[in-house]
C-alpha cells in the first residue's frame, strides 16, 4: 500500500505541474492570439482533464493512508507515529491529520476536491474558470511536491517494524477531534478558490464585478467552514485541555482567527464592490492576504517558530512554505502592477455618515484587529531579532490590546445596519438611533445598580468594565437589528394584511442576503455577551475524600465514590460526584483523568453540567500522592452556553444568506 | 498512576478557597413549568449570577501574579492554568511564587526575579519598558494612523463626489455609466 500511495502521489503531481503548464500555455496563446499546432481552447481543456484526473490521484494516496492506518501497518513511519492497534475506529481516520504528513495530504486531497467542482462546473464562465483551475493547479502542485520530496506520508520505518504503534496524541481522541481539523482546513483551503478566481480575474482583465458575485458562494461557504473549525476548535479546548477556557490566545488559534478576520472584512467590502464599484483594489488585496495569512498560519505553527500548545505536528517545512509565499506575494505584486489600471474604481461617497463608510470603519477595524493579532504572533521573534531577547506574548496582552478592538468592532455591528446607503438625514439618524441609544444607557444604569462596576477599591477594574461595556454596546446592537426586523415585517404586514410570522419570513425570503447578515451580526452579539460572562469565572479546588463536600455557587458537590477503570487503550481515574442543588439531589457527574497505554500520556476528560446561565465545569486534577484523595477543581462559568448558541445562529444566519433572494414575479405572487 | 503525581494549584493562605454565591441563588424554587418564564429565569439568574459574584478575574494577589506568569515546561500554558500532572516546572514556580509573596516582595521584585531565574519567557506579556513597550504601542499607534488615515479618505471621497457633480451634472451622464455597468456585468 506504501508504493501505492507513494505512486498516487507522483501521479497526482506530474498531472498537477501538466495542468499548470499546459493551462498557462493554452491561456496566454488565448491572449495573445497566437497560432499554435495544437487548438488553444483544446489544450486548456486538457489541462482541465488533468485538473480533474489530479483528484482522483490524490484521494488514491488519502485512502492509501487511511487504509495503512486501519491495516496497523507500522512498516510506515507515519503510521507507527500516529496509531496503535487499540486506537477506536472513528479515531483511525484522525489519524489521517494528526501528523505533520497527513494533514499536508488531507489539504492537498480538499483542494483537489474544491479543484474538482470547479473543474466540472466550468460552463459558468469558461475563461475565467480555466485561469483559476491554472492558479489551484499551481498550488497543488506545491502541496505535491512537500508531500513527494519534504514530508511523505508513505515513508518506511528504518529498522524492523514494531508489533505496536505509538498511539494517537490523546488530545486528538476526542469525538470532536473527527470533525475539528477537517472543518478548519475546508476553511483554510477553501480560501485558495477565490483567491484563484481574484488572480485569475485580475490576469485576464476580467470586466465587470460577475466574477464577484460568481465566487460569493465559496467565499461564503468557505467562511462558514472556517467559523465553524474555529469554534469546533474552542469547545474541543474547553472540554478536553481542562483549564476553564475555550481561547488561550494560542498560536494555533490565531493562526486561524487572522484569515477568518481578513475573509470577514473582504464579505463586507466587497458589497462595496458590487453596489458603487469601489474598493476593487482593496478586494483583490483582500483576498491575496486571506490566502497568504493562511499560509502564514501554517508556517508560524508546523515550522516551530513558536510554540503552541496543540501544534501536533511540526516539522521543518518552513522553508517550503516562506519561498512558497514569497513566489504567491510576487505574482500578486506583479499581477497587480501590470494589471492596475483595471481596478480603478469610481471612489465617490455622497455622505459622512452612510453604510459605505460603516464599511469602510467595519474593514478598518477587522484589519487593526488582525494587525494586532500578527503583532503578538510575530513581536517575539522580532524582540529575539532587534535586542537578542524572546519574549512571550500571551493572553494578558491580547486582553488588554484586542478585546477593546473587539469592543469597537461590536458597536459597528450595530451602527452598519442602522446607515442606509448612499446619504442620510439627521431626522433619519435620530430615528434609528434613538432606541438603540436608550437601551445602551438603560443597560449601564442597570449594571451599575446590580454591582458590575467598572472600578474596585478604589482602582480601575477592566474585566468588569470590559464586561460593562460589552453588555451596553450589545443590548444596543440587539435594539438596532431588532428594530430593523420589527420595522420591514410591519411594512410586510399591512401591505399583505398577513400576520407578523408570515411577514418576517417574507422579508428574510425577500432579501436573504441582508437579512441572514443581520442574522450573522445578531449571532455575534449573543457571542460577544457569552465572552463577557468569562469575567465573572469562578473556581474552587479541594482535595475530596468519600462523602467530602464543596460548595460552588448553587451547586453543593458530594464525592461519592473515588473509582478507577481500564480498557484496552487507557487506564482511568474518575469520580462520582453527586450534585446538590437548594439541598436536592440534581444530578451525577464524573470527571475523569486518562492514561493512554501506548505512549503514556495523561488527558482530562471534564465533566460539565451546562444550563442558559452558566456551566458548572469539573475537572480531576490528580490524586493526593500521600492518601490518594482525588483533586477536584470546579468551575462557575457564567453564560459559555451562550457562544455555542450564538454560533448555531451564525450558523443559520449564513445558511440564510446563500440562499437565493424571492424574484419579483414571486414576490407578487406572494408565494415565498 | 503511582508515575503520575498531582500538580494542584496551592492556596497560599492553606485554607481551600469555597467561593459560594449570595443565599438566595442557593435557595431558588423550581422553575414554573411555561417555557417563557422559564427562559427568562434562566436570563435572570444568568445576569443575577454575573452580578452577584462581582469581581472580575483572579481575587487574589497569589492568583493574580499567576496569570501574569507562563509555565516554562513547553506547555506554552500560563502558570496558574498549567494542570499537567506532574509538571515539575509548575511546582517549582508557584513555590518560588508563594515565597516571594511570604518574604513580603513587591510584585516587580516578584517579576524581576522570575525574569532572572528563567529568563523573559516567563512573563506571560511584554513588559512596558525597553523595547517590550513598543509591543503596547504599536497596535494602538496603527489604529490610530488607521483611522486617521480612514477619515480623511472617507473625507476626499466625499469631496470628490461634490466637486464632480458641480463639474458635471449631466444626470444622463450617470445614467450611461450604469447602463455599461450593467451590460458588462
Amino acid at each position: 500500500m506504501a508504493a501505492f500511495g507513494s505512486f498516487a502521489l507522483l501521479i497526482a503531481l506530474a498531472l498537477a505541474a501538466y495542468n499548470l503548464l499546459a493551462g498557462a500555455v493554452a491561456l496566454r496563446l488565448i491572449a495573445t492570439g497566437q497560432q499554435a499546432a495544437i487548438s488553444p481552447e483544446r489544450l486548456a481543456d486538457t489541462a482541465r482533464r488533468a485538473g480533474i484526473a489530479g483528484f482522483f490521484a490524490v484521494t488514491a494516496a488519502a485512502i492509501a493512508l487511511v487504509w495503512s492506518v486501519f491495516a496497523n501497518d507500522f512498516s510506515l513511519t507515519y503510521i507507527m507515529e500516529h496509531s496503535n492497534r487499540a486506537l477506536p475506529a472513528a479515531y483511525k481516520f484522525s489519524a489521517l491529520w494528526s501528523g505533520q504528513e497527513g494533514s499536508l495530504l488531507l489539504w492537498a486531497w480538499l483542494l483537489g476536491t474544491y479543484g474538482f467542482v470547479l473543474r466540472l462546473t466550468h460552463k459558468t464562465d469558461v475563461k475565467l474558470y480555466a485561469y483559476a483551475g491554472v492558479i489551484l493547479a499551481a498550488i497543488q502542485l506545491f502541496f505535491l511536491a512537500v508531500l513527494c520530496f519534504a514530508a511523505p506520508p508513505f515513508a518506511l520505518y528504518q529498522g524492523a517494524t514494531p508489533a505496536d504503534g505509538n498511539g494517537l496524541n490523546p488530545l486528538l481522541q476526542y469525538p470532536e477531534m473527527v470533525i475539528h481539523p477537517p472543518m478548519l482546513y475546508l476553511g483554510y483551503v477553501g480560501f485558495s478558490v477565490p483567491f484563484a478566481f481574484a488572480l485569475g480575474a485580475l490576469m485576464m482583465r476580467y470586466p465587470g464585478e460577475k466574477w464577484i458575485r460568481i465566487t460569493r458562494v465559496w467565499t461564503l461557504v468557505t467562511w462558514l467552514f472556517l467559523s465553524c473549525g474555529i469554534i469546533l476548535g474552542m469547545h474541543w479546548a474547553y472540554a478536553v485541555l481542562g483549564w476553564g477556557g475555550y481561547w488561550g490566545w494560542d498560536p494555533v488559534e490565531i493562526a486561524s482567527l487572522m484569515p477568518w478576520l481578513t475573509a470577514t472584512a473582504f464579505l463586507h467590502s466587497v458589497m462595496m464592490q458590487e453596489k458603487k464599484g469601489m474598493m476593487k483594489s482593496w478586494n483583490v488585496w483582500l483576498i491575496f492576504t486571506t490566502f497568504l495569512l493562511t499560509m502564514l498560519g501554517t508556517l508560524l505553527t508546523r515550522a516551530g517558530l513558536v510554540s503552541s500548545v496543540h501544534a501536533f505536528a511540526q516539522s521543518s517545512i518552513g522553508t517550503w512554505f516562506v519561498a512558497f509565499m514569497g513566489v504567491v506575494l510576487a505574482v500578486c505584486i506583479f499581477t497587480y502592477i501590470l494589471q492596475r489600471d483595471h481596478l480603478k474604481s469610481e471612489q465617490q461617497l455622497e455622505s459622512l455618515v452612510s453604510r459605505e463608510s460603516s464599511f469602510l470603519f467595519n474593514n478598518l477595524v477587522l484589519l487593526a484587529a488582525c494587525f494586532v493579532i500578527l503583532w503578538g504572533a510575530l513581536f517575539p521573534i522580532l524582540s529575539e531579532y532587534v535586542v537578542g531577547n524572546k519574549v512571550t506574548v500571551g493572553a494578558p496582552f491580547y486582553n488588554n490590546v484586542a478585546v477593546p478592538i473587539g469592543l469597537f468592532l461590536l458597536f459597528l455591528t450595530g451602527v452598519g445596519p442602522l446607515l442606509p446607503w448612499r446619504a442620510t438625514s439627521l431626522k433619519a439618524i435620530k430615528r434609528n438611533f434613538v432606541l438603540p441609544v436608550i437601551a445602551l444607557w438603560v443597560t449601564v444604569a442597570v449594571c451599575l445598580v446590580v454591582g458590575v462596576r467598572p472600578w474596585k477599591d478604589g482602582a480601575l477594574d477592566e474585566g468588569n468594565l470590559y464586561a460593562l461595556v460589552a453588555f451596553a454596546i450589545s443590548a444596543a446592537v440587539l435594539t438596532a437589528i431588532g428594530s430593523e426586523f420589527l420595522r420591514g415585517t410591519l411594512v410586510i404586514a399591512k401591505q399583505s394584511g398577513r400576520n407578523l410570522v408570515w411577514a418576517k419570513y417574507m422579508l428574510i425570503r425577500r432579501n436573504t442576503r441582508r437579512y441572514g447578515g443581520y442574522i450573522v451580526h445578531i449571532a455575534i452579539v449573543i457571542m460577544f455577551m457569552g465572552f463577557a460572562g468569562a469575567a465573572f469565572n469562578r473556581n474552587v479546588e479541594t482535595e475530596m475524600a468519600l462523602n467530602d463536600k464543596m460548595s460552588i455557587g448553587p451547586y453543593t458537590l458530594e464525592c461519592v465514590g473515588p473509582t478507577e477503570d481500564s480498557n484496552a487503550n487507557y487506564d482511568s481515574w474518575f469520580a462520582r460526584l453527586d450534585v446538590y442543588e437548594g439541598g436536592v439531589k440534581r444530578f451525577q457527574m464524573t470527571p475523569e483523568r486518562r492514561v493512554y497505554l501506548a505512549n503514556g500520556q495523561p488527558q482530562t476528560m471534564v465533566a460539565i453540567h451546562s444550563v442558559p446561565g452558566w456551566d458548572l465545569y469539573v475537572v480531576y486534577e490528580g490524586e493526593n500522592p500521600d492518601n490518594g484523595h482525588p483533586i477536584i477543581k470546579a468551575y462557575l462559568n457564567p453564560l459559555v452556553s451562550w457562544i455555542w448558541a450564538g454560533f448555531a445562529l451564525l450558523f443559520l444566519g449564513t445558511l440564510i444568506a446563500l440562499v437565493p433572494s424571492l424574484k419579483p414575479m414571486a414576490q407578487k405572487g406572494g408565494q415565498p | 498512576m503511582k508515575n503520575y503525581q498531582a500538580v494542584p494549584e496551592v492556596d497560599p493562605s492553606g485554607a481551600k478557597a469555597r467561593i459560594e454565591l449570595s443565599g438566595y441563588l442557593r435557595g431558588l424554587k423550581p422553575p414554573p413549568p411555561s417555557v417563557l418564564l422559564k427562559s427568562a429565569q434562566a436570563l435572570a439568574l444568568a445576569v443575577a449570577v454575573c452580578f452577584s459574584v462581582g469581581a472580575a478575574g483572579p481575587s487574589n494577589r497569589y492568583s493574580d501574579l499567576n496569570h501574569r506568569l507562563m509555565c516554562t515546561c513547553g506547555c506554552a500554558e500560563i502558570l496558574g492554568e498549567c494542570n499537567h500532572v506532574g509538571c515539575s516546572n509548575s511546582t517549582e514556580e508557584l513555590a518560588l511564587l508563594r515565597a516571594g509573596i511570604a518574604a513580603g516582595k513587591s510584585d516587580k521584585e516578584i517579576l524581576d526575579s522570575f525574569v532572572a531565574k528563567y529568563g523573559a519567557v516567563v512573563l506571560a506579556a511584554p513588559s512596558k519598558e525597553g523595547f517590550d513597550l513598543v509591543a503596547w504601542i504599536a497596535p494602538f499607534a496603527v489604529f490610530a494612523a488607521a483611522l486617521l488615515g480612514t477619515i480623511l479618505l472617507v473625507r476626499r471621497w466625499s469631496v470628490g463626489k461634490k466637486q464632480n457633480e458641480d463639474l458635471v451634472a449631466d444626470p444622463a451622464t450617470d445614467a450611461m455609466k450604469e447602463k455599461i455597468r450593467r451590460e458588462t456585468e
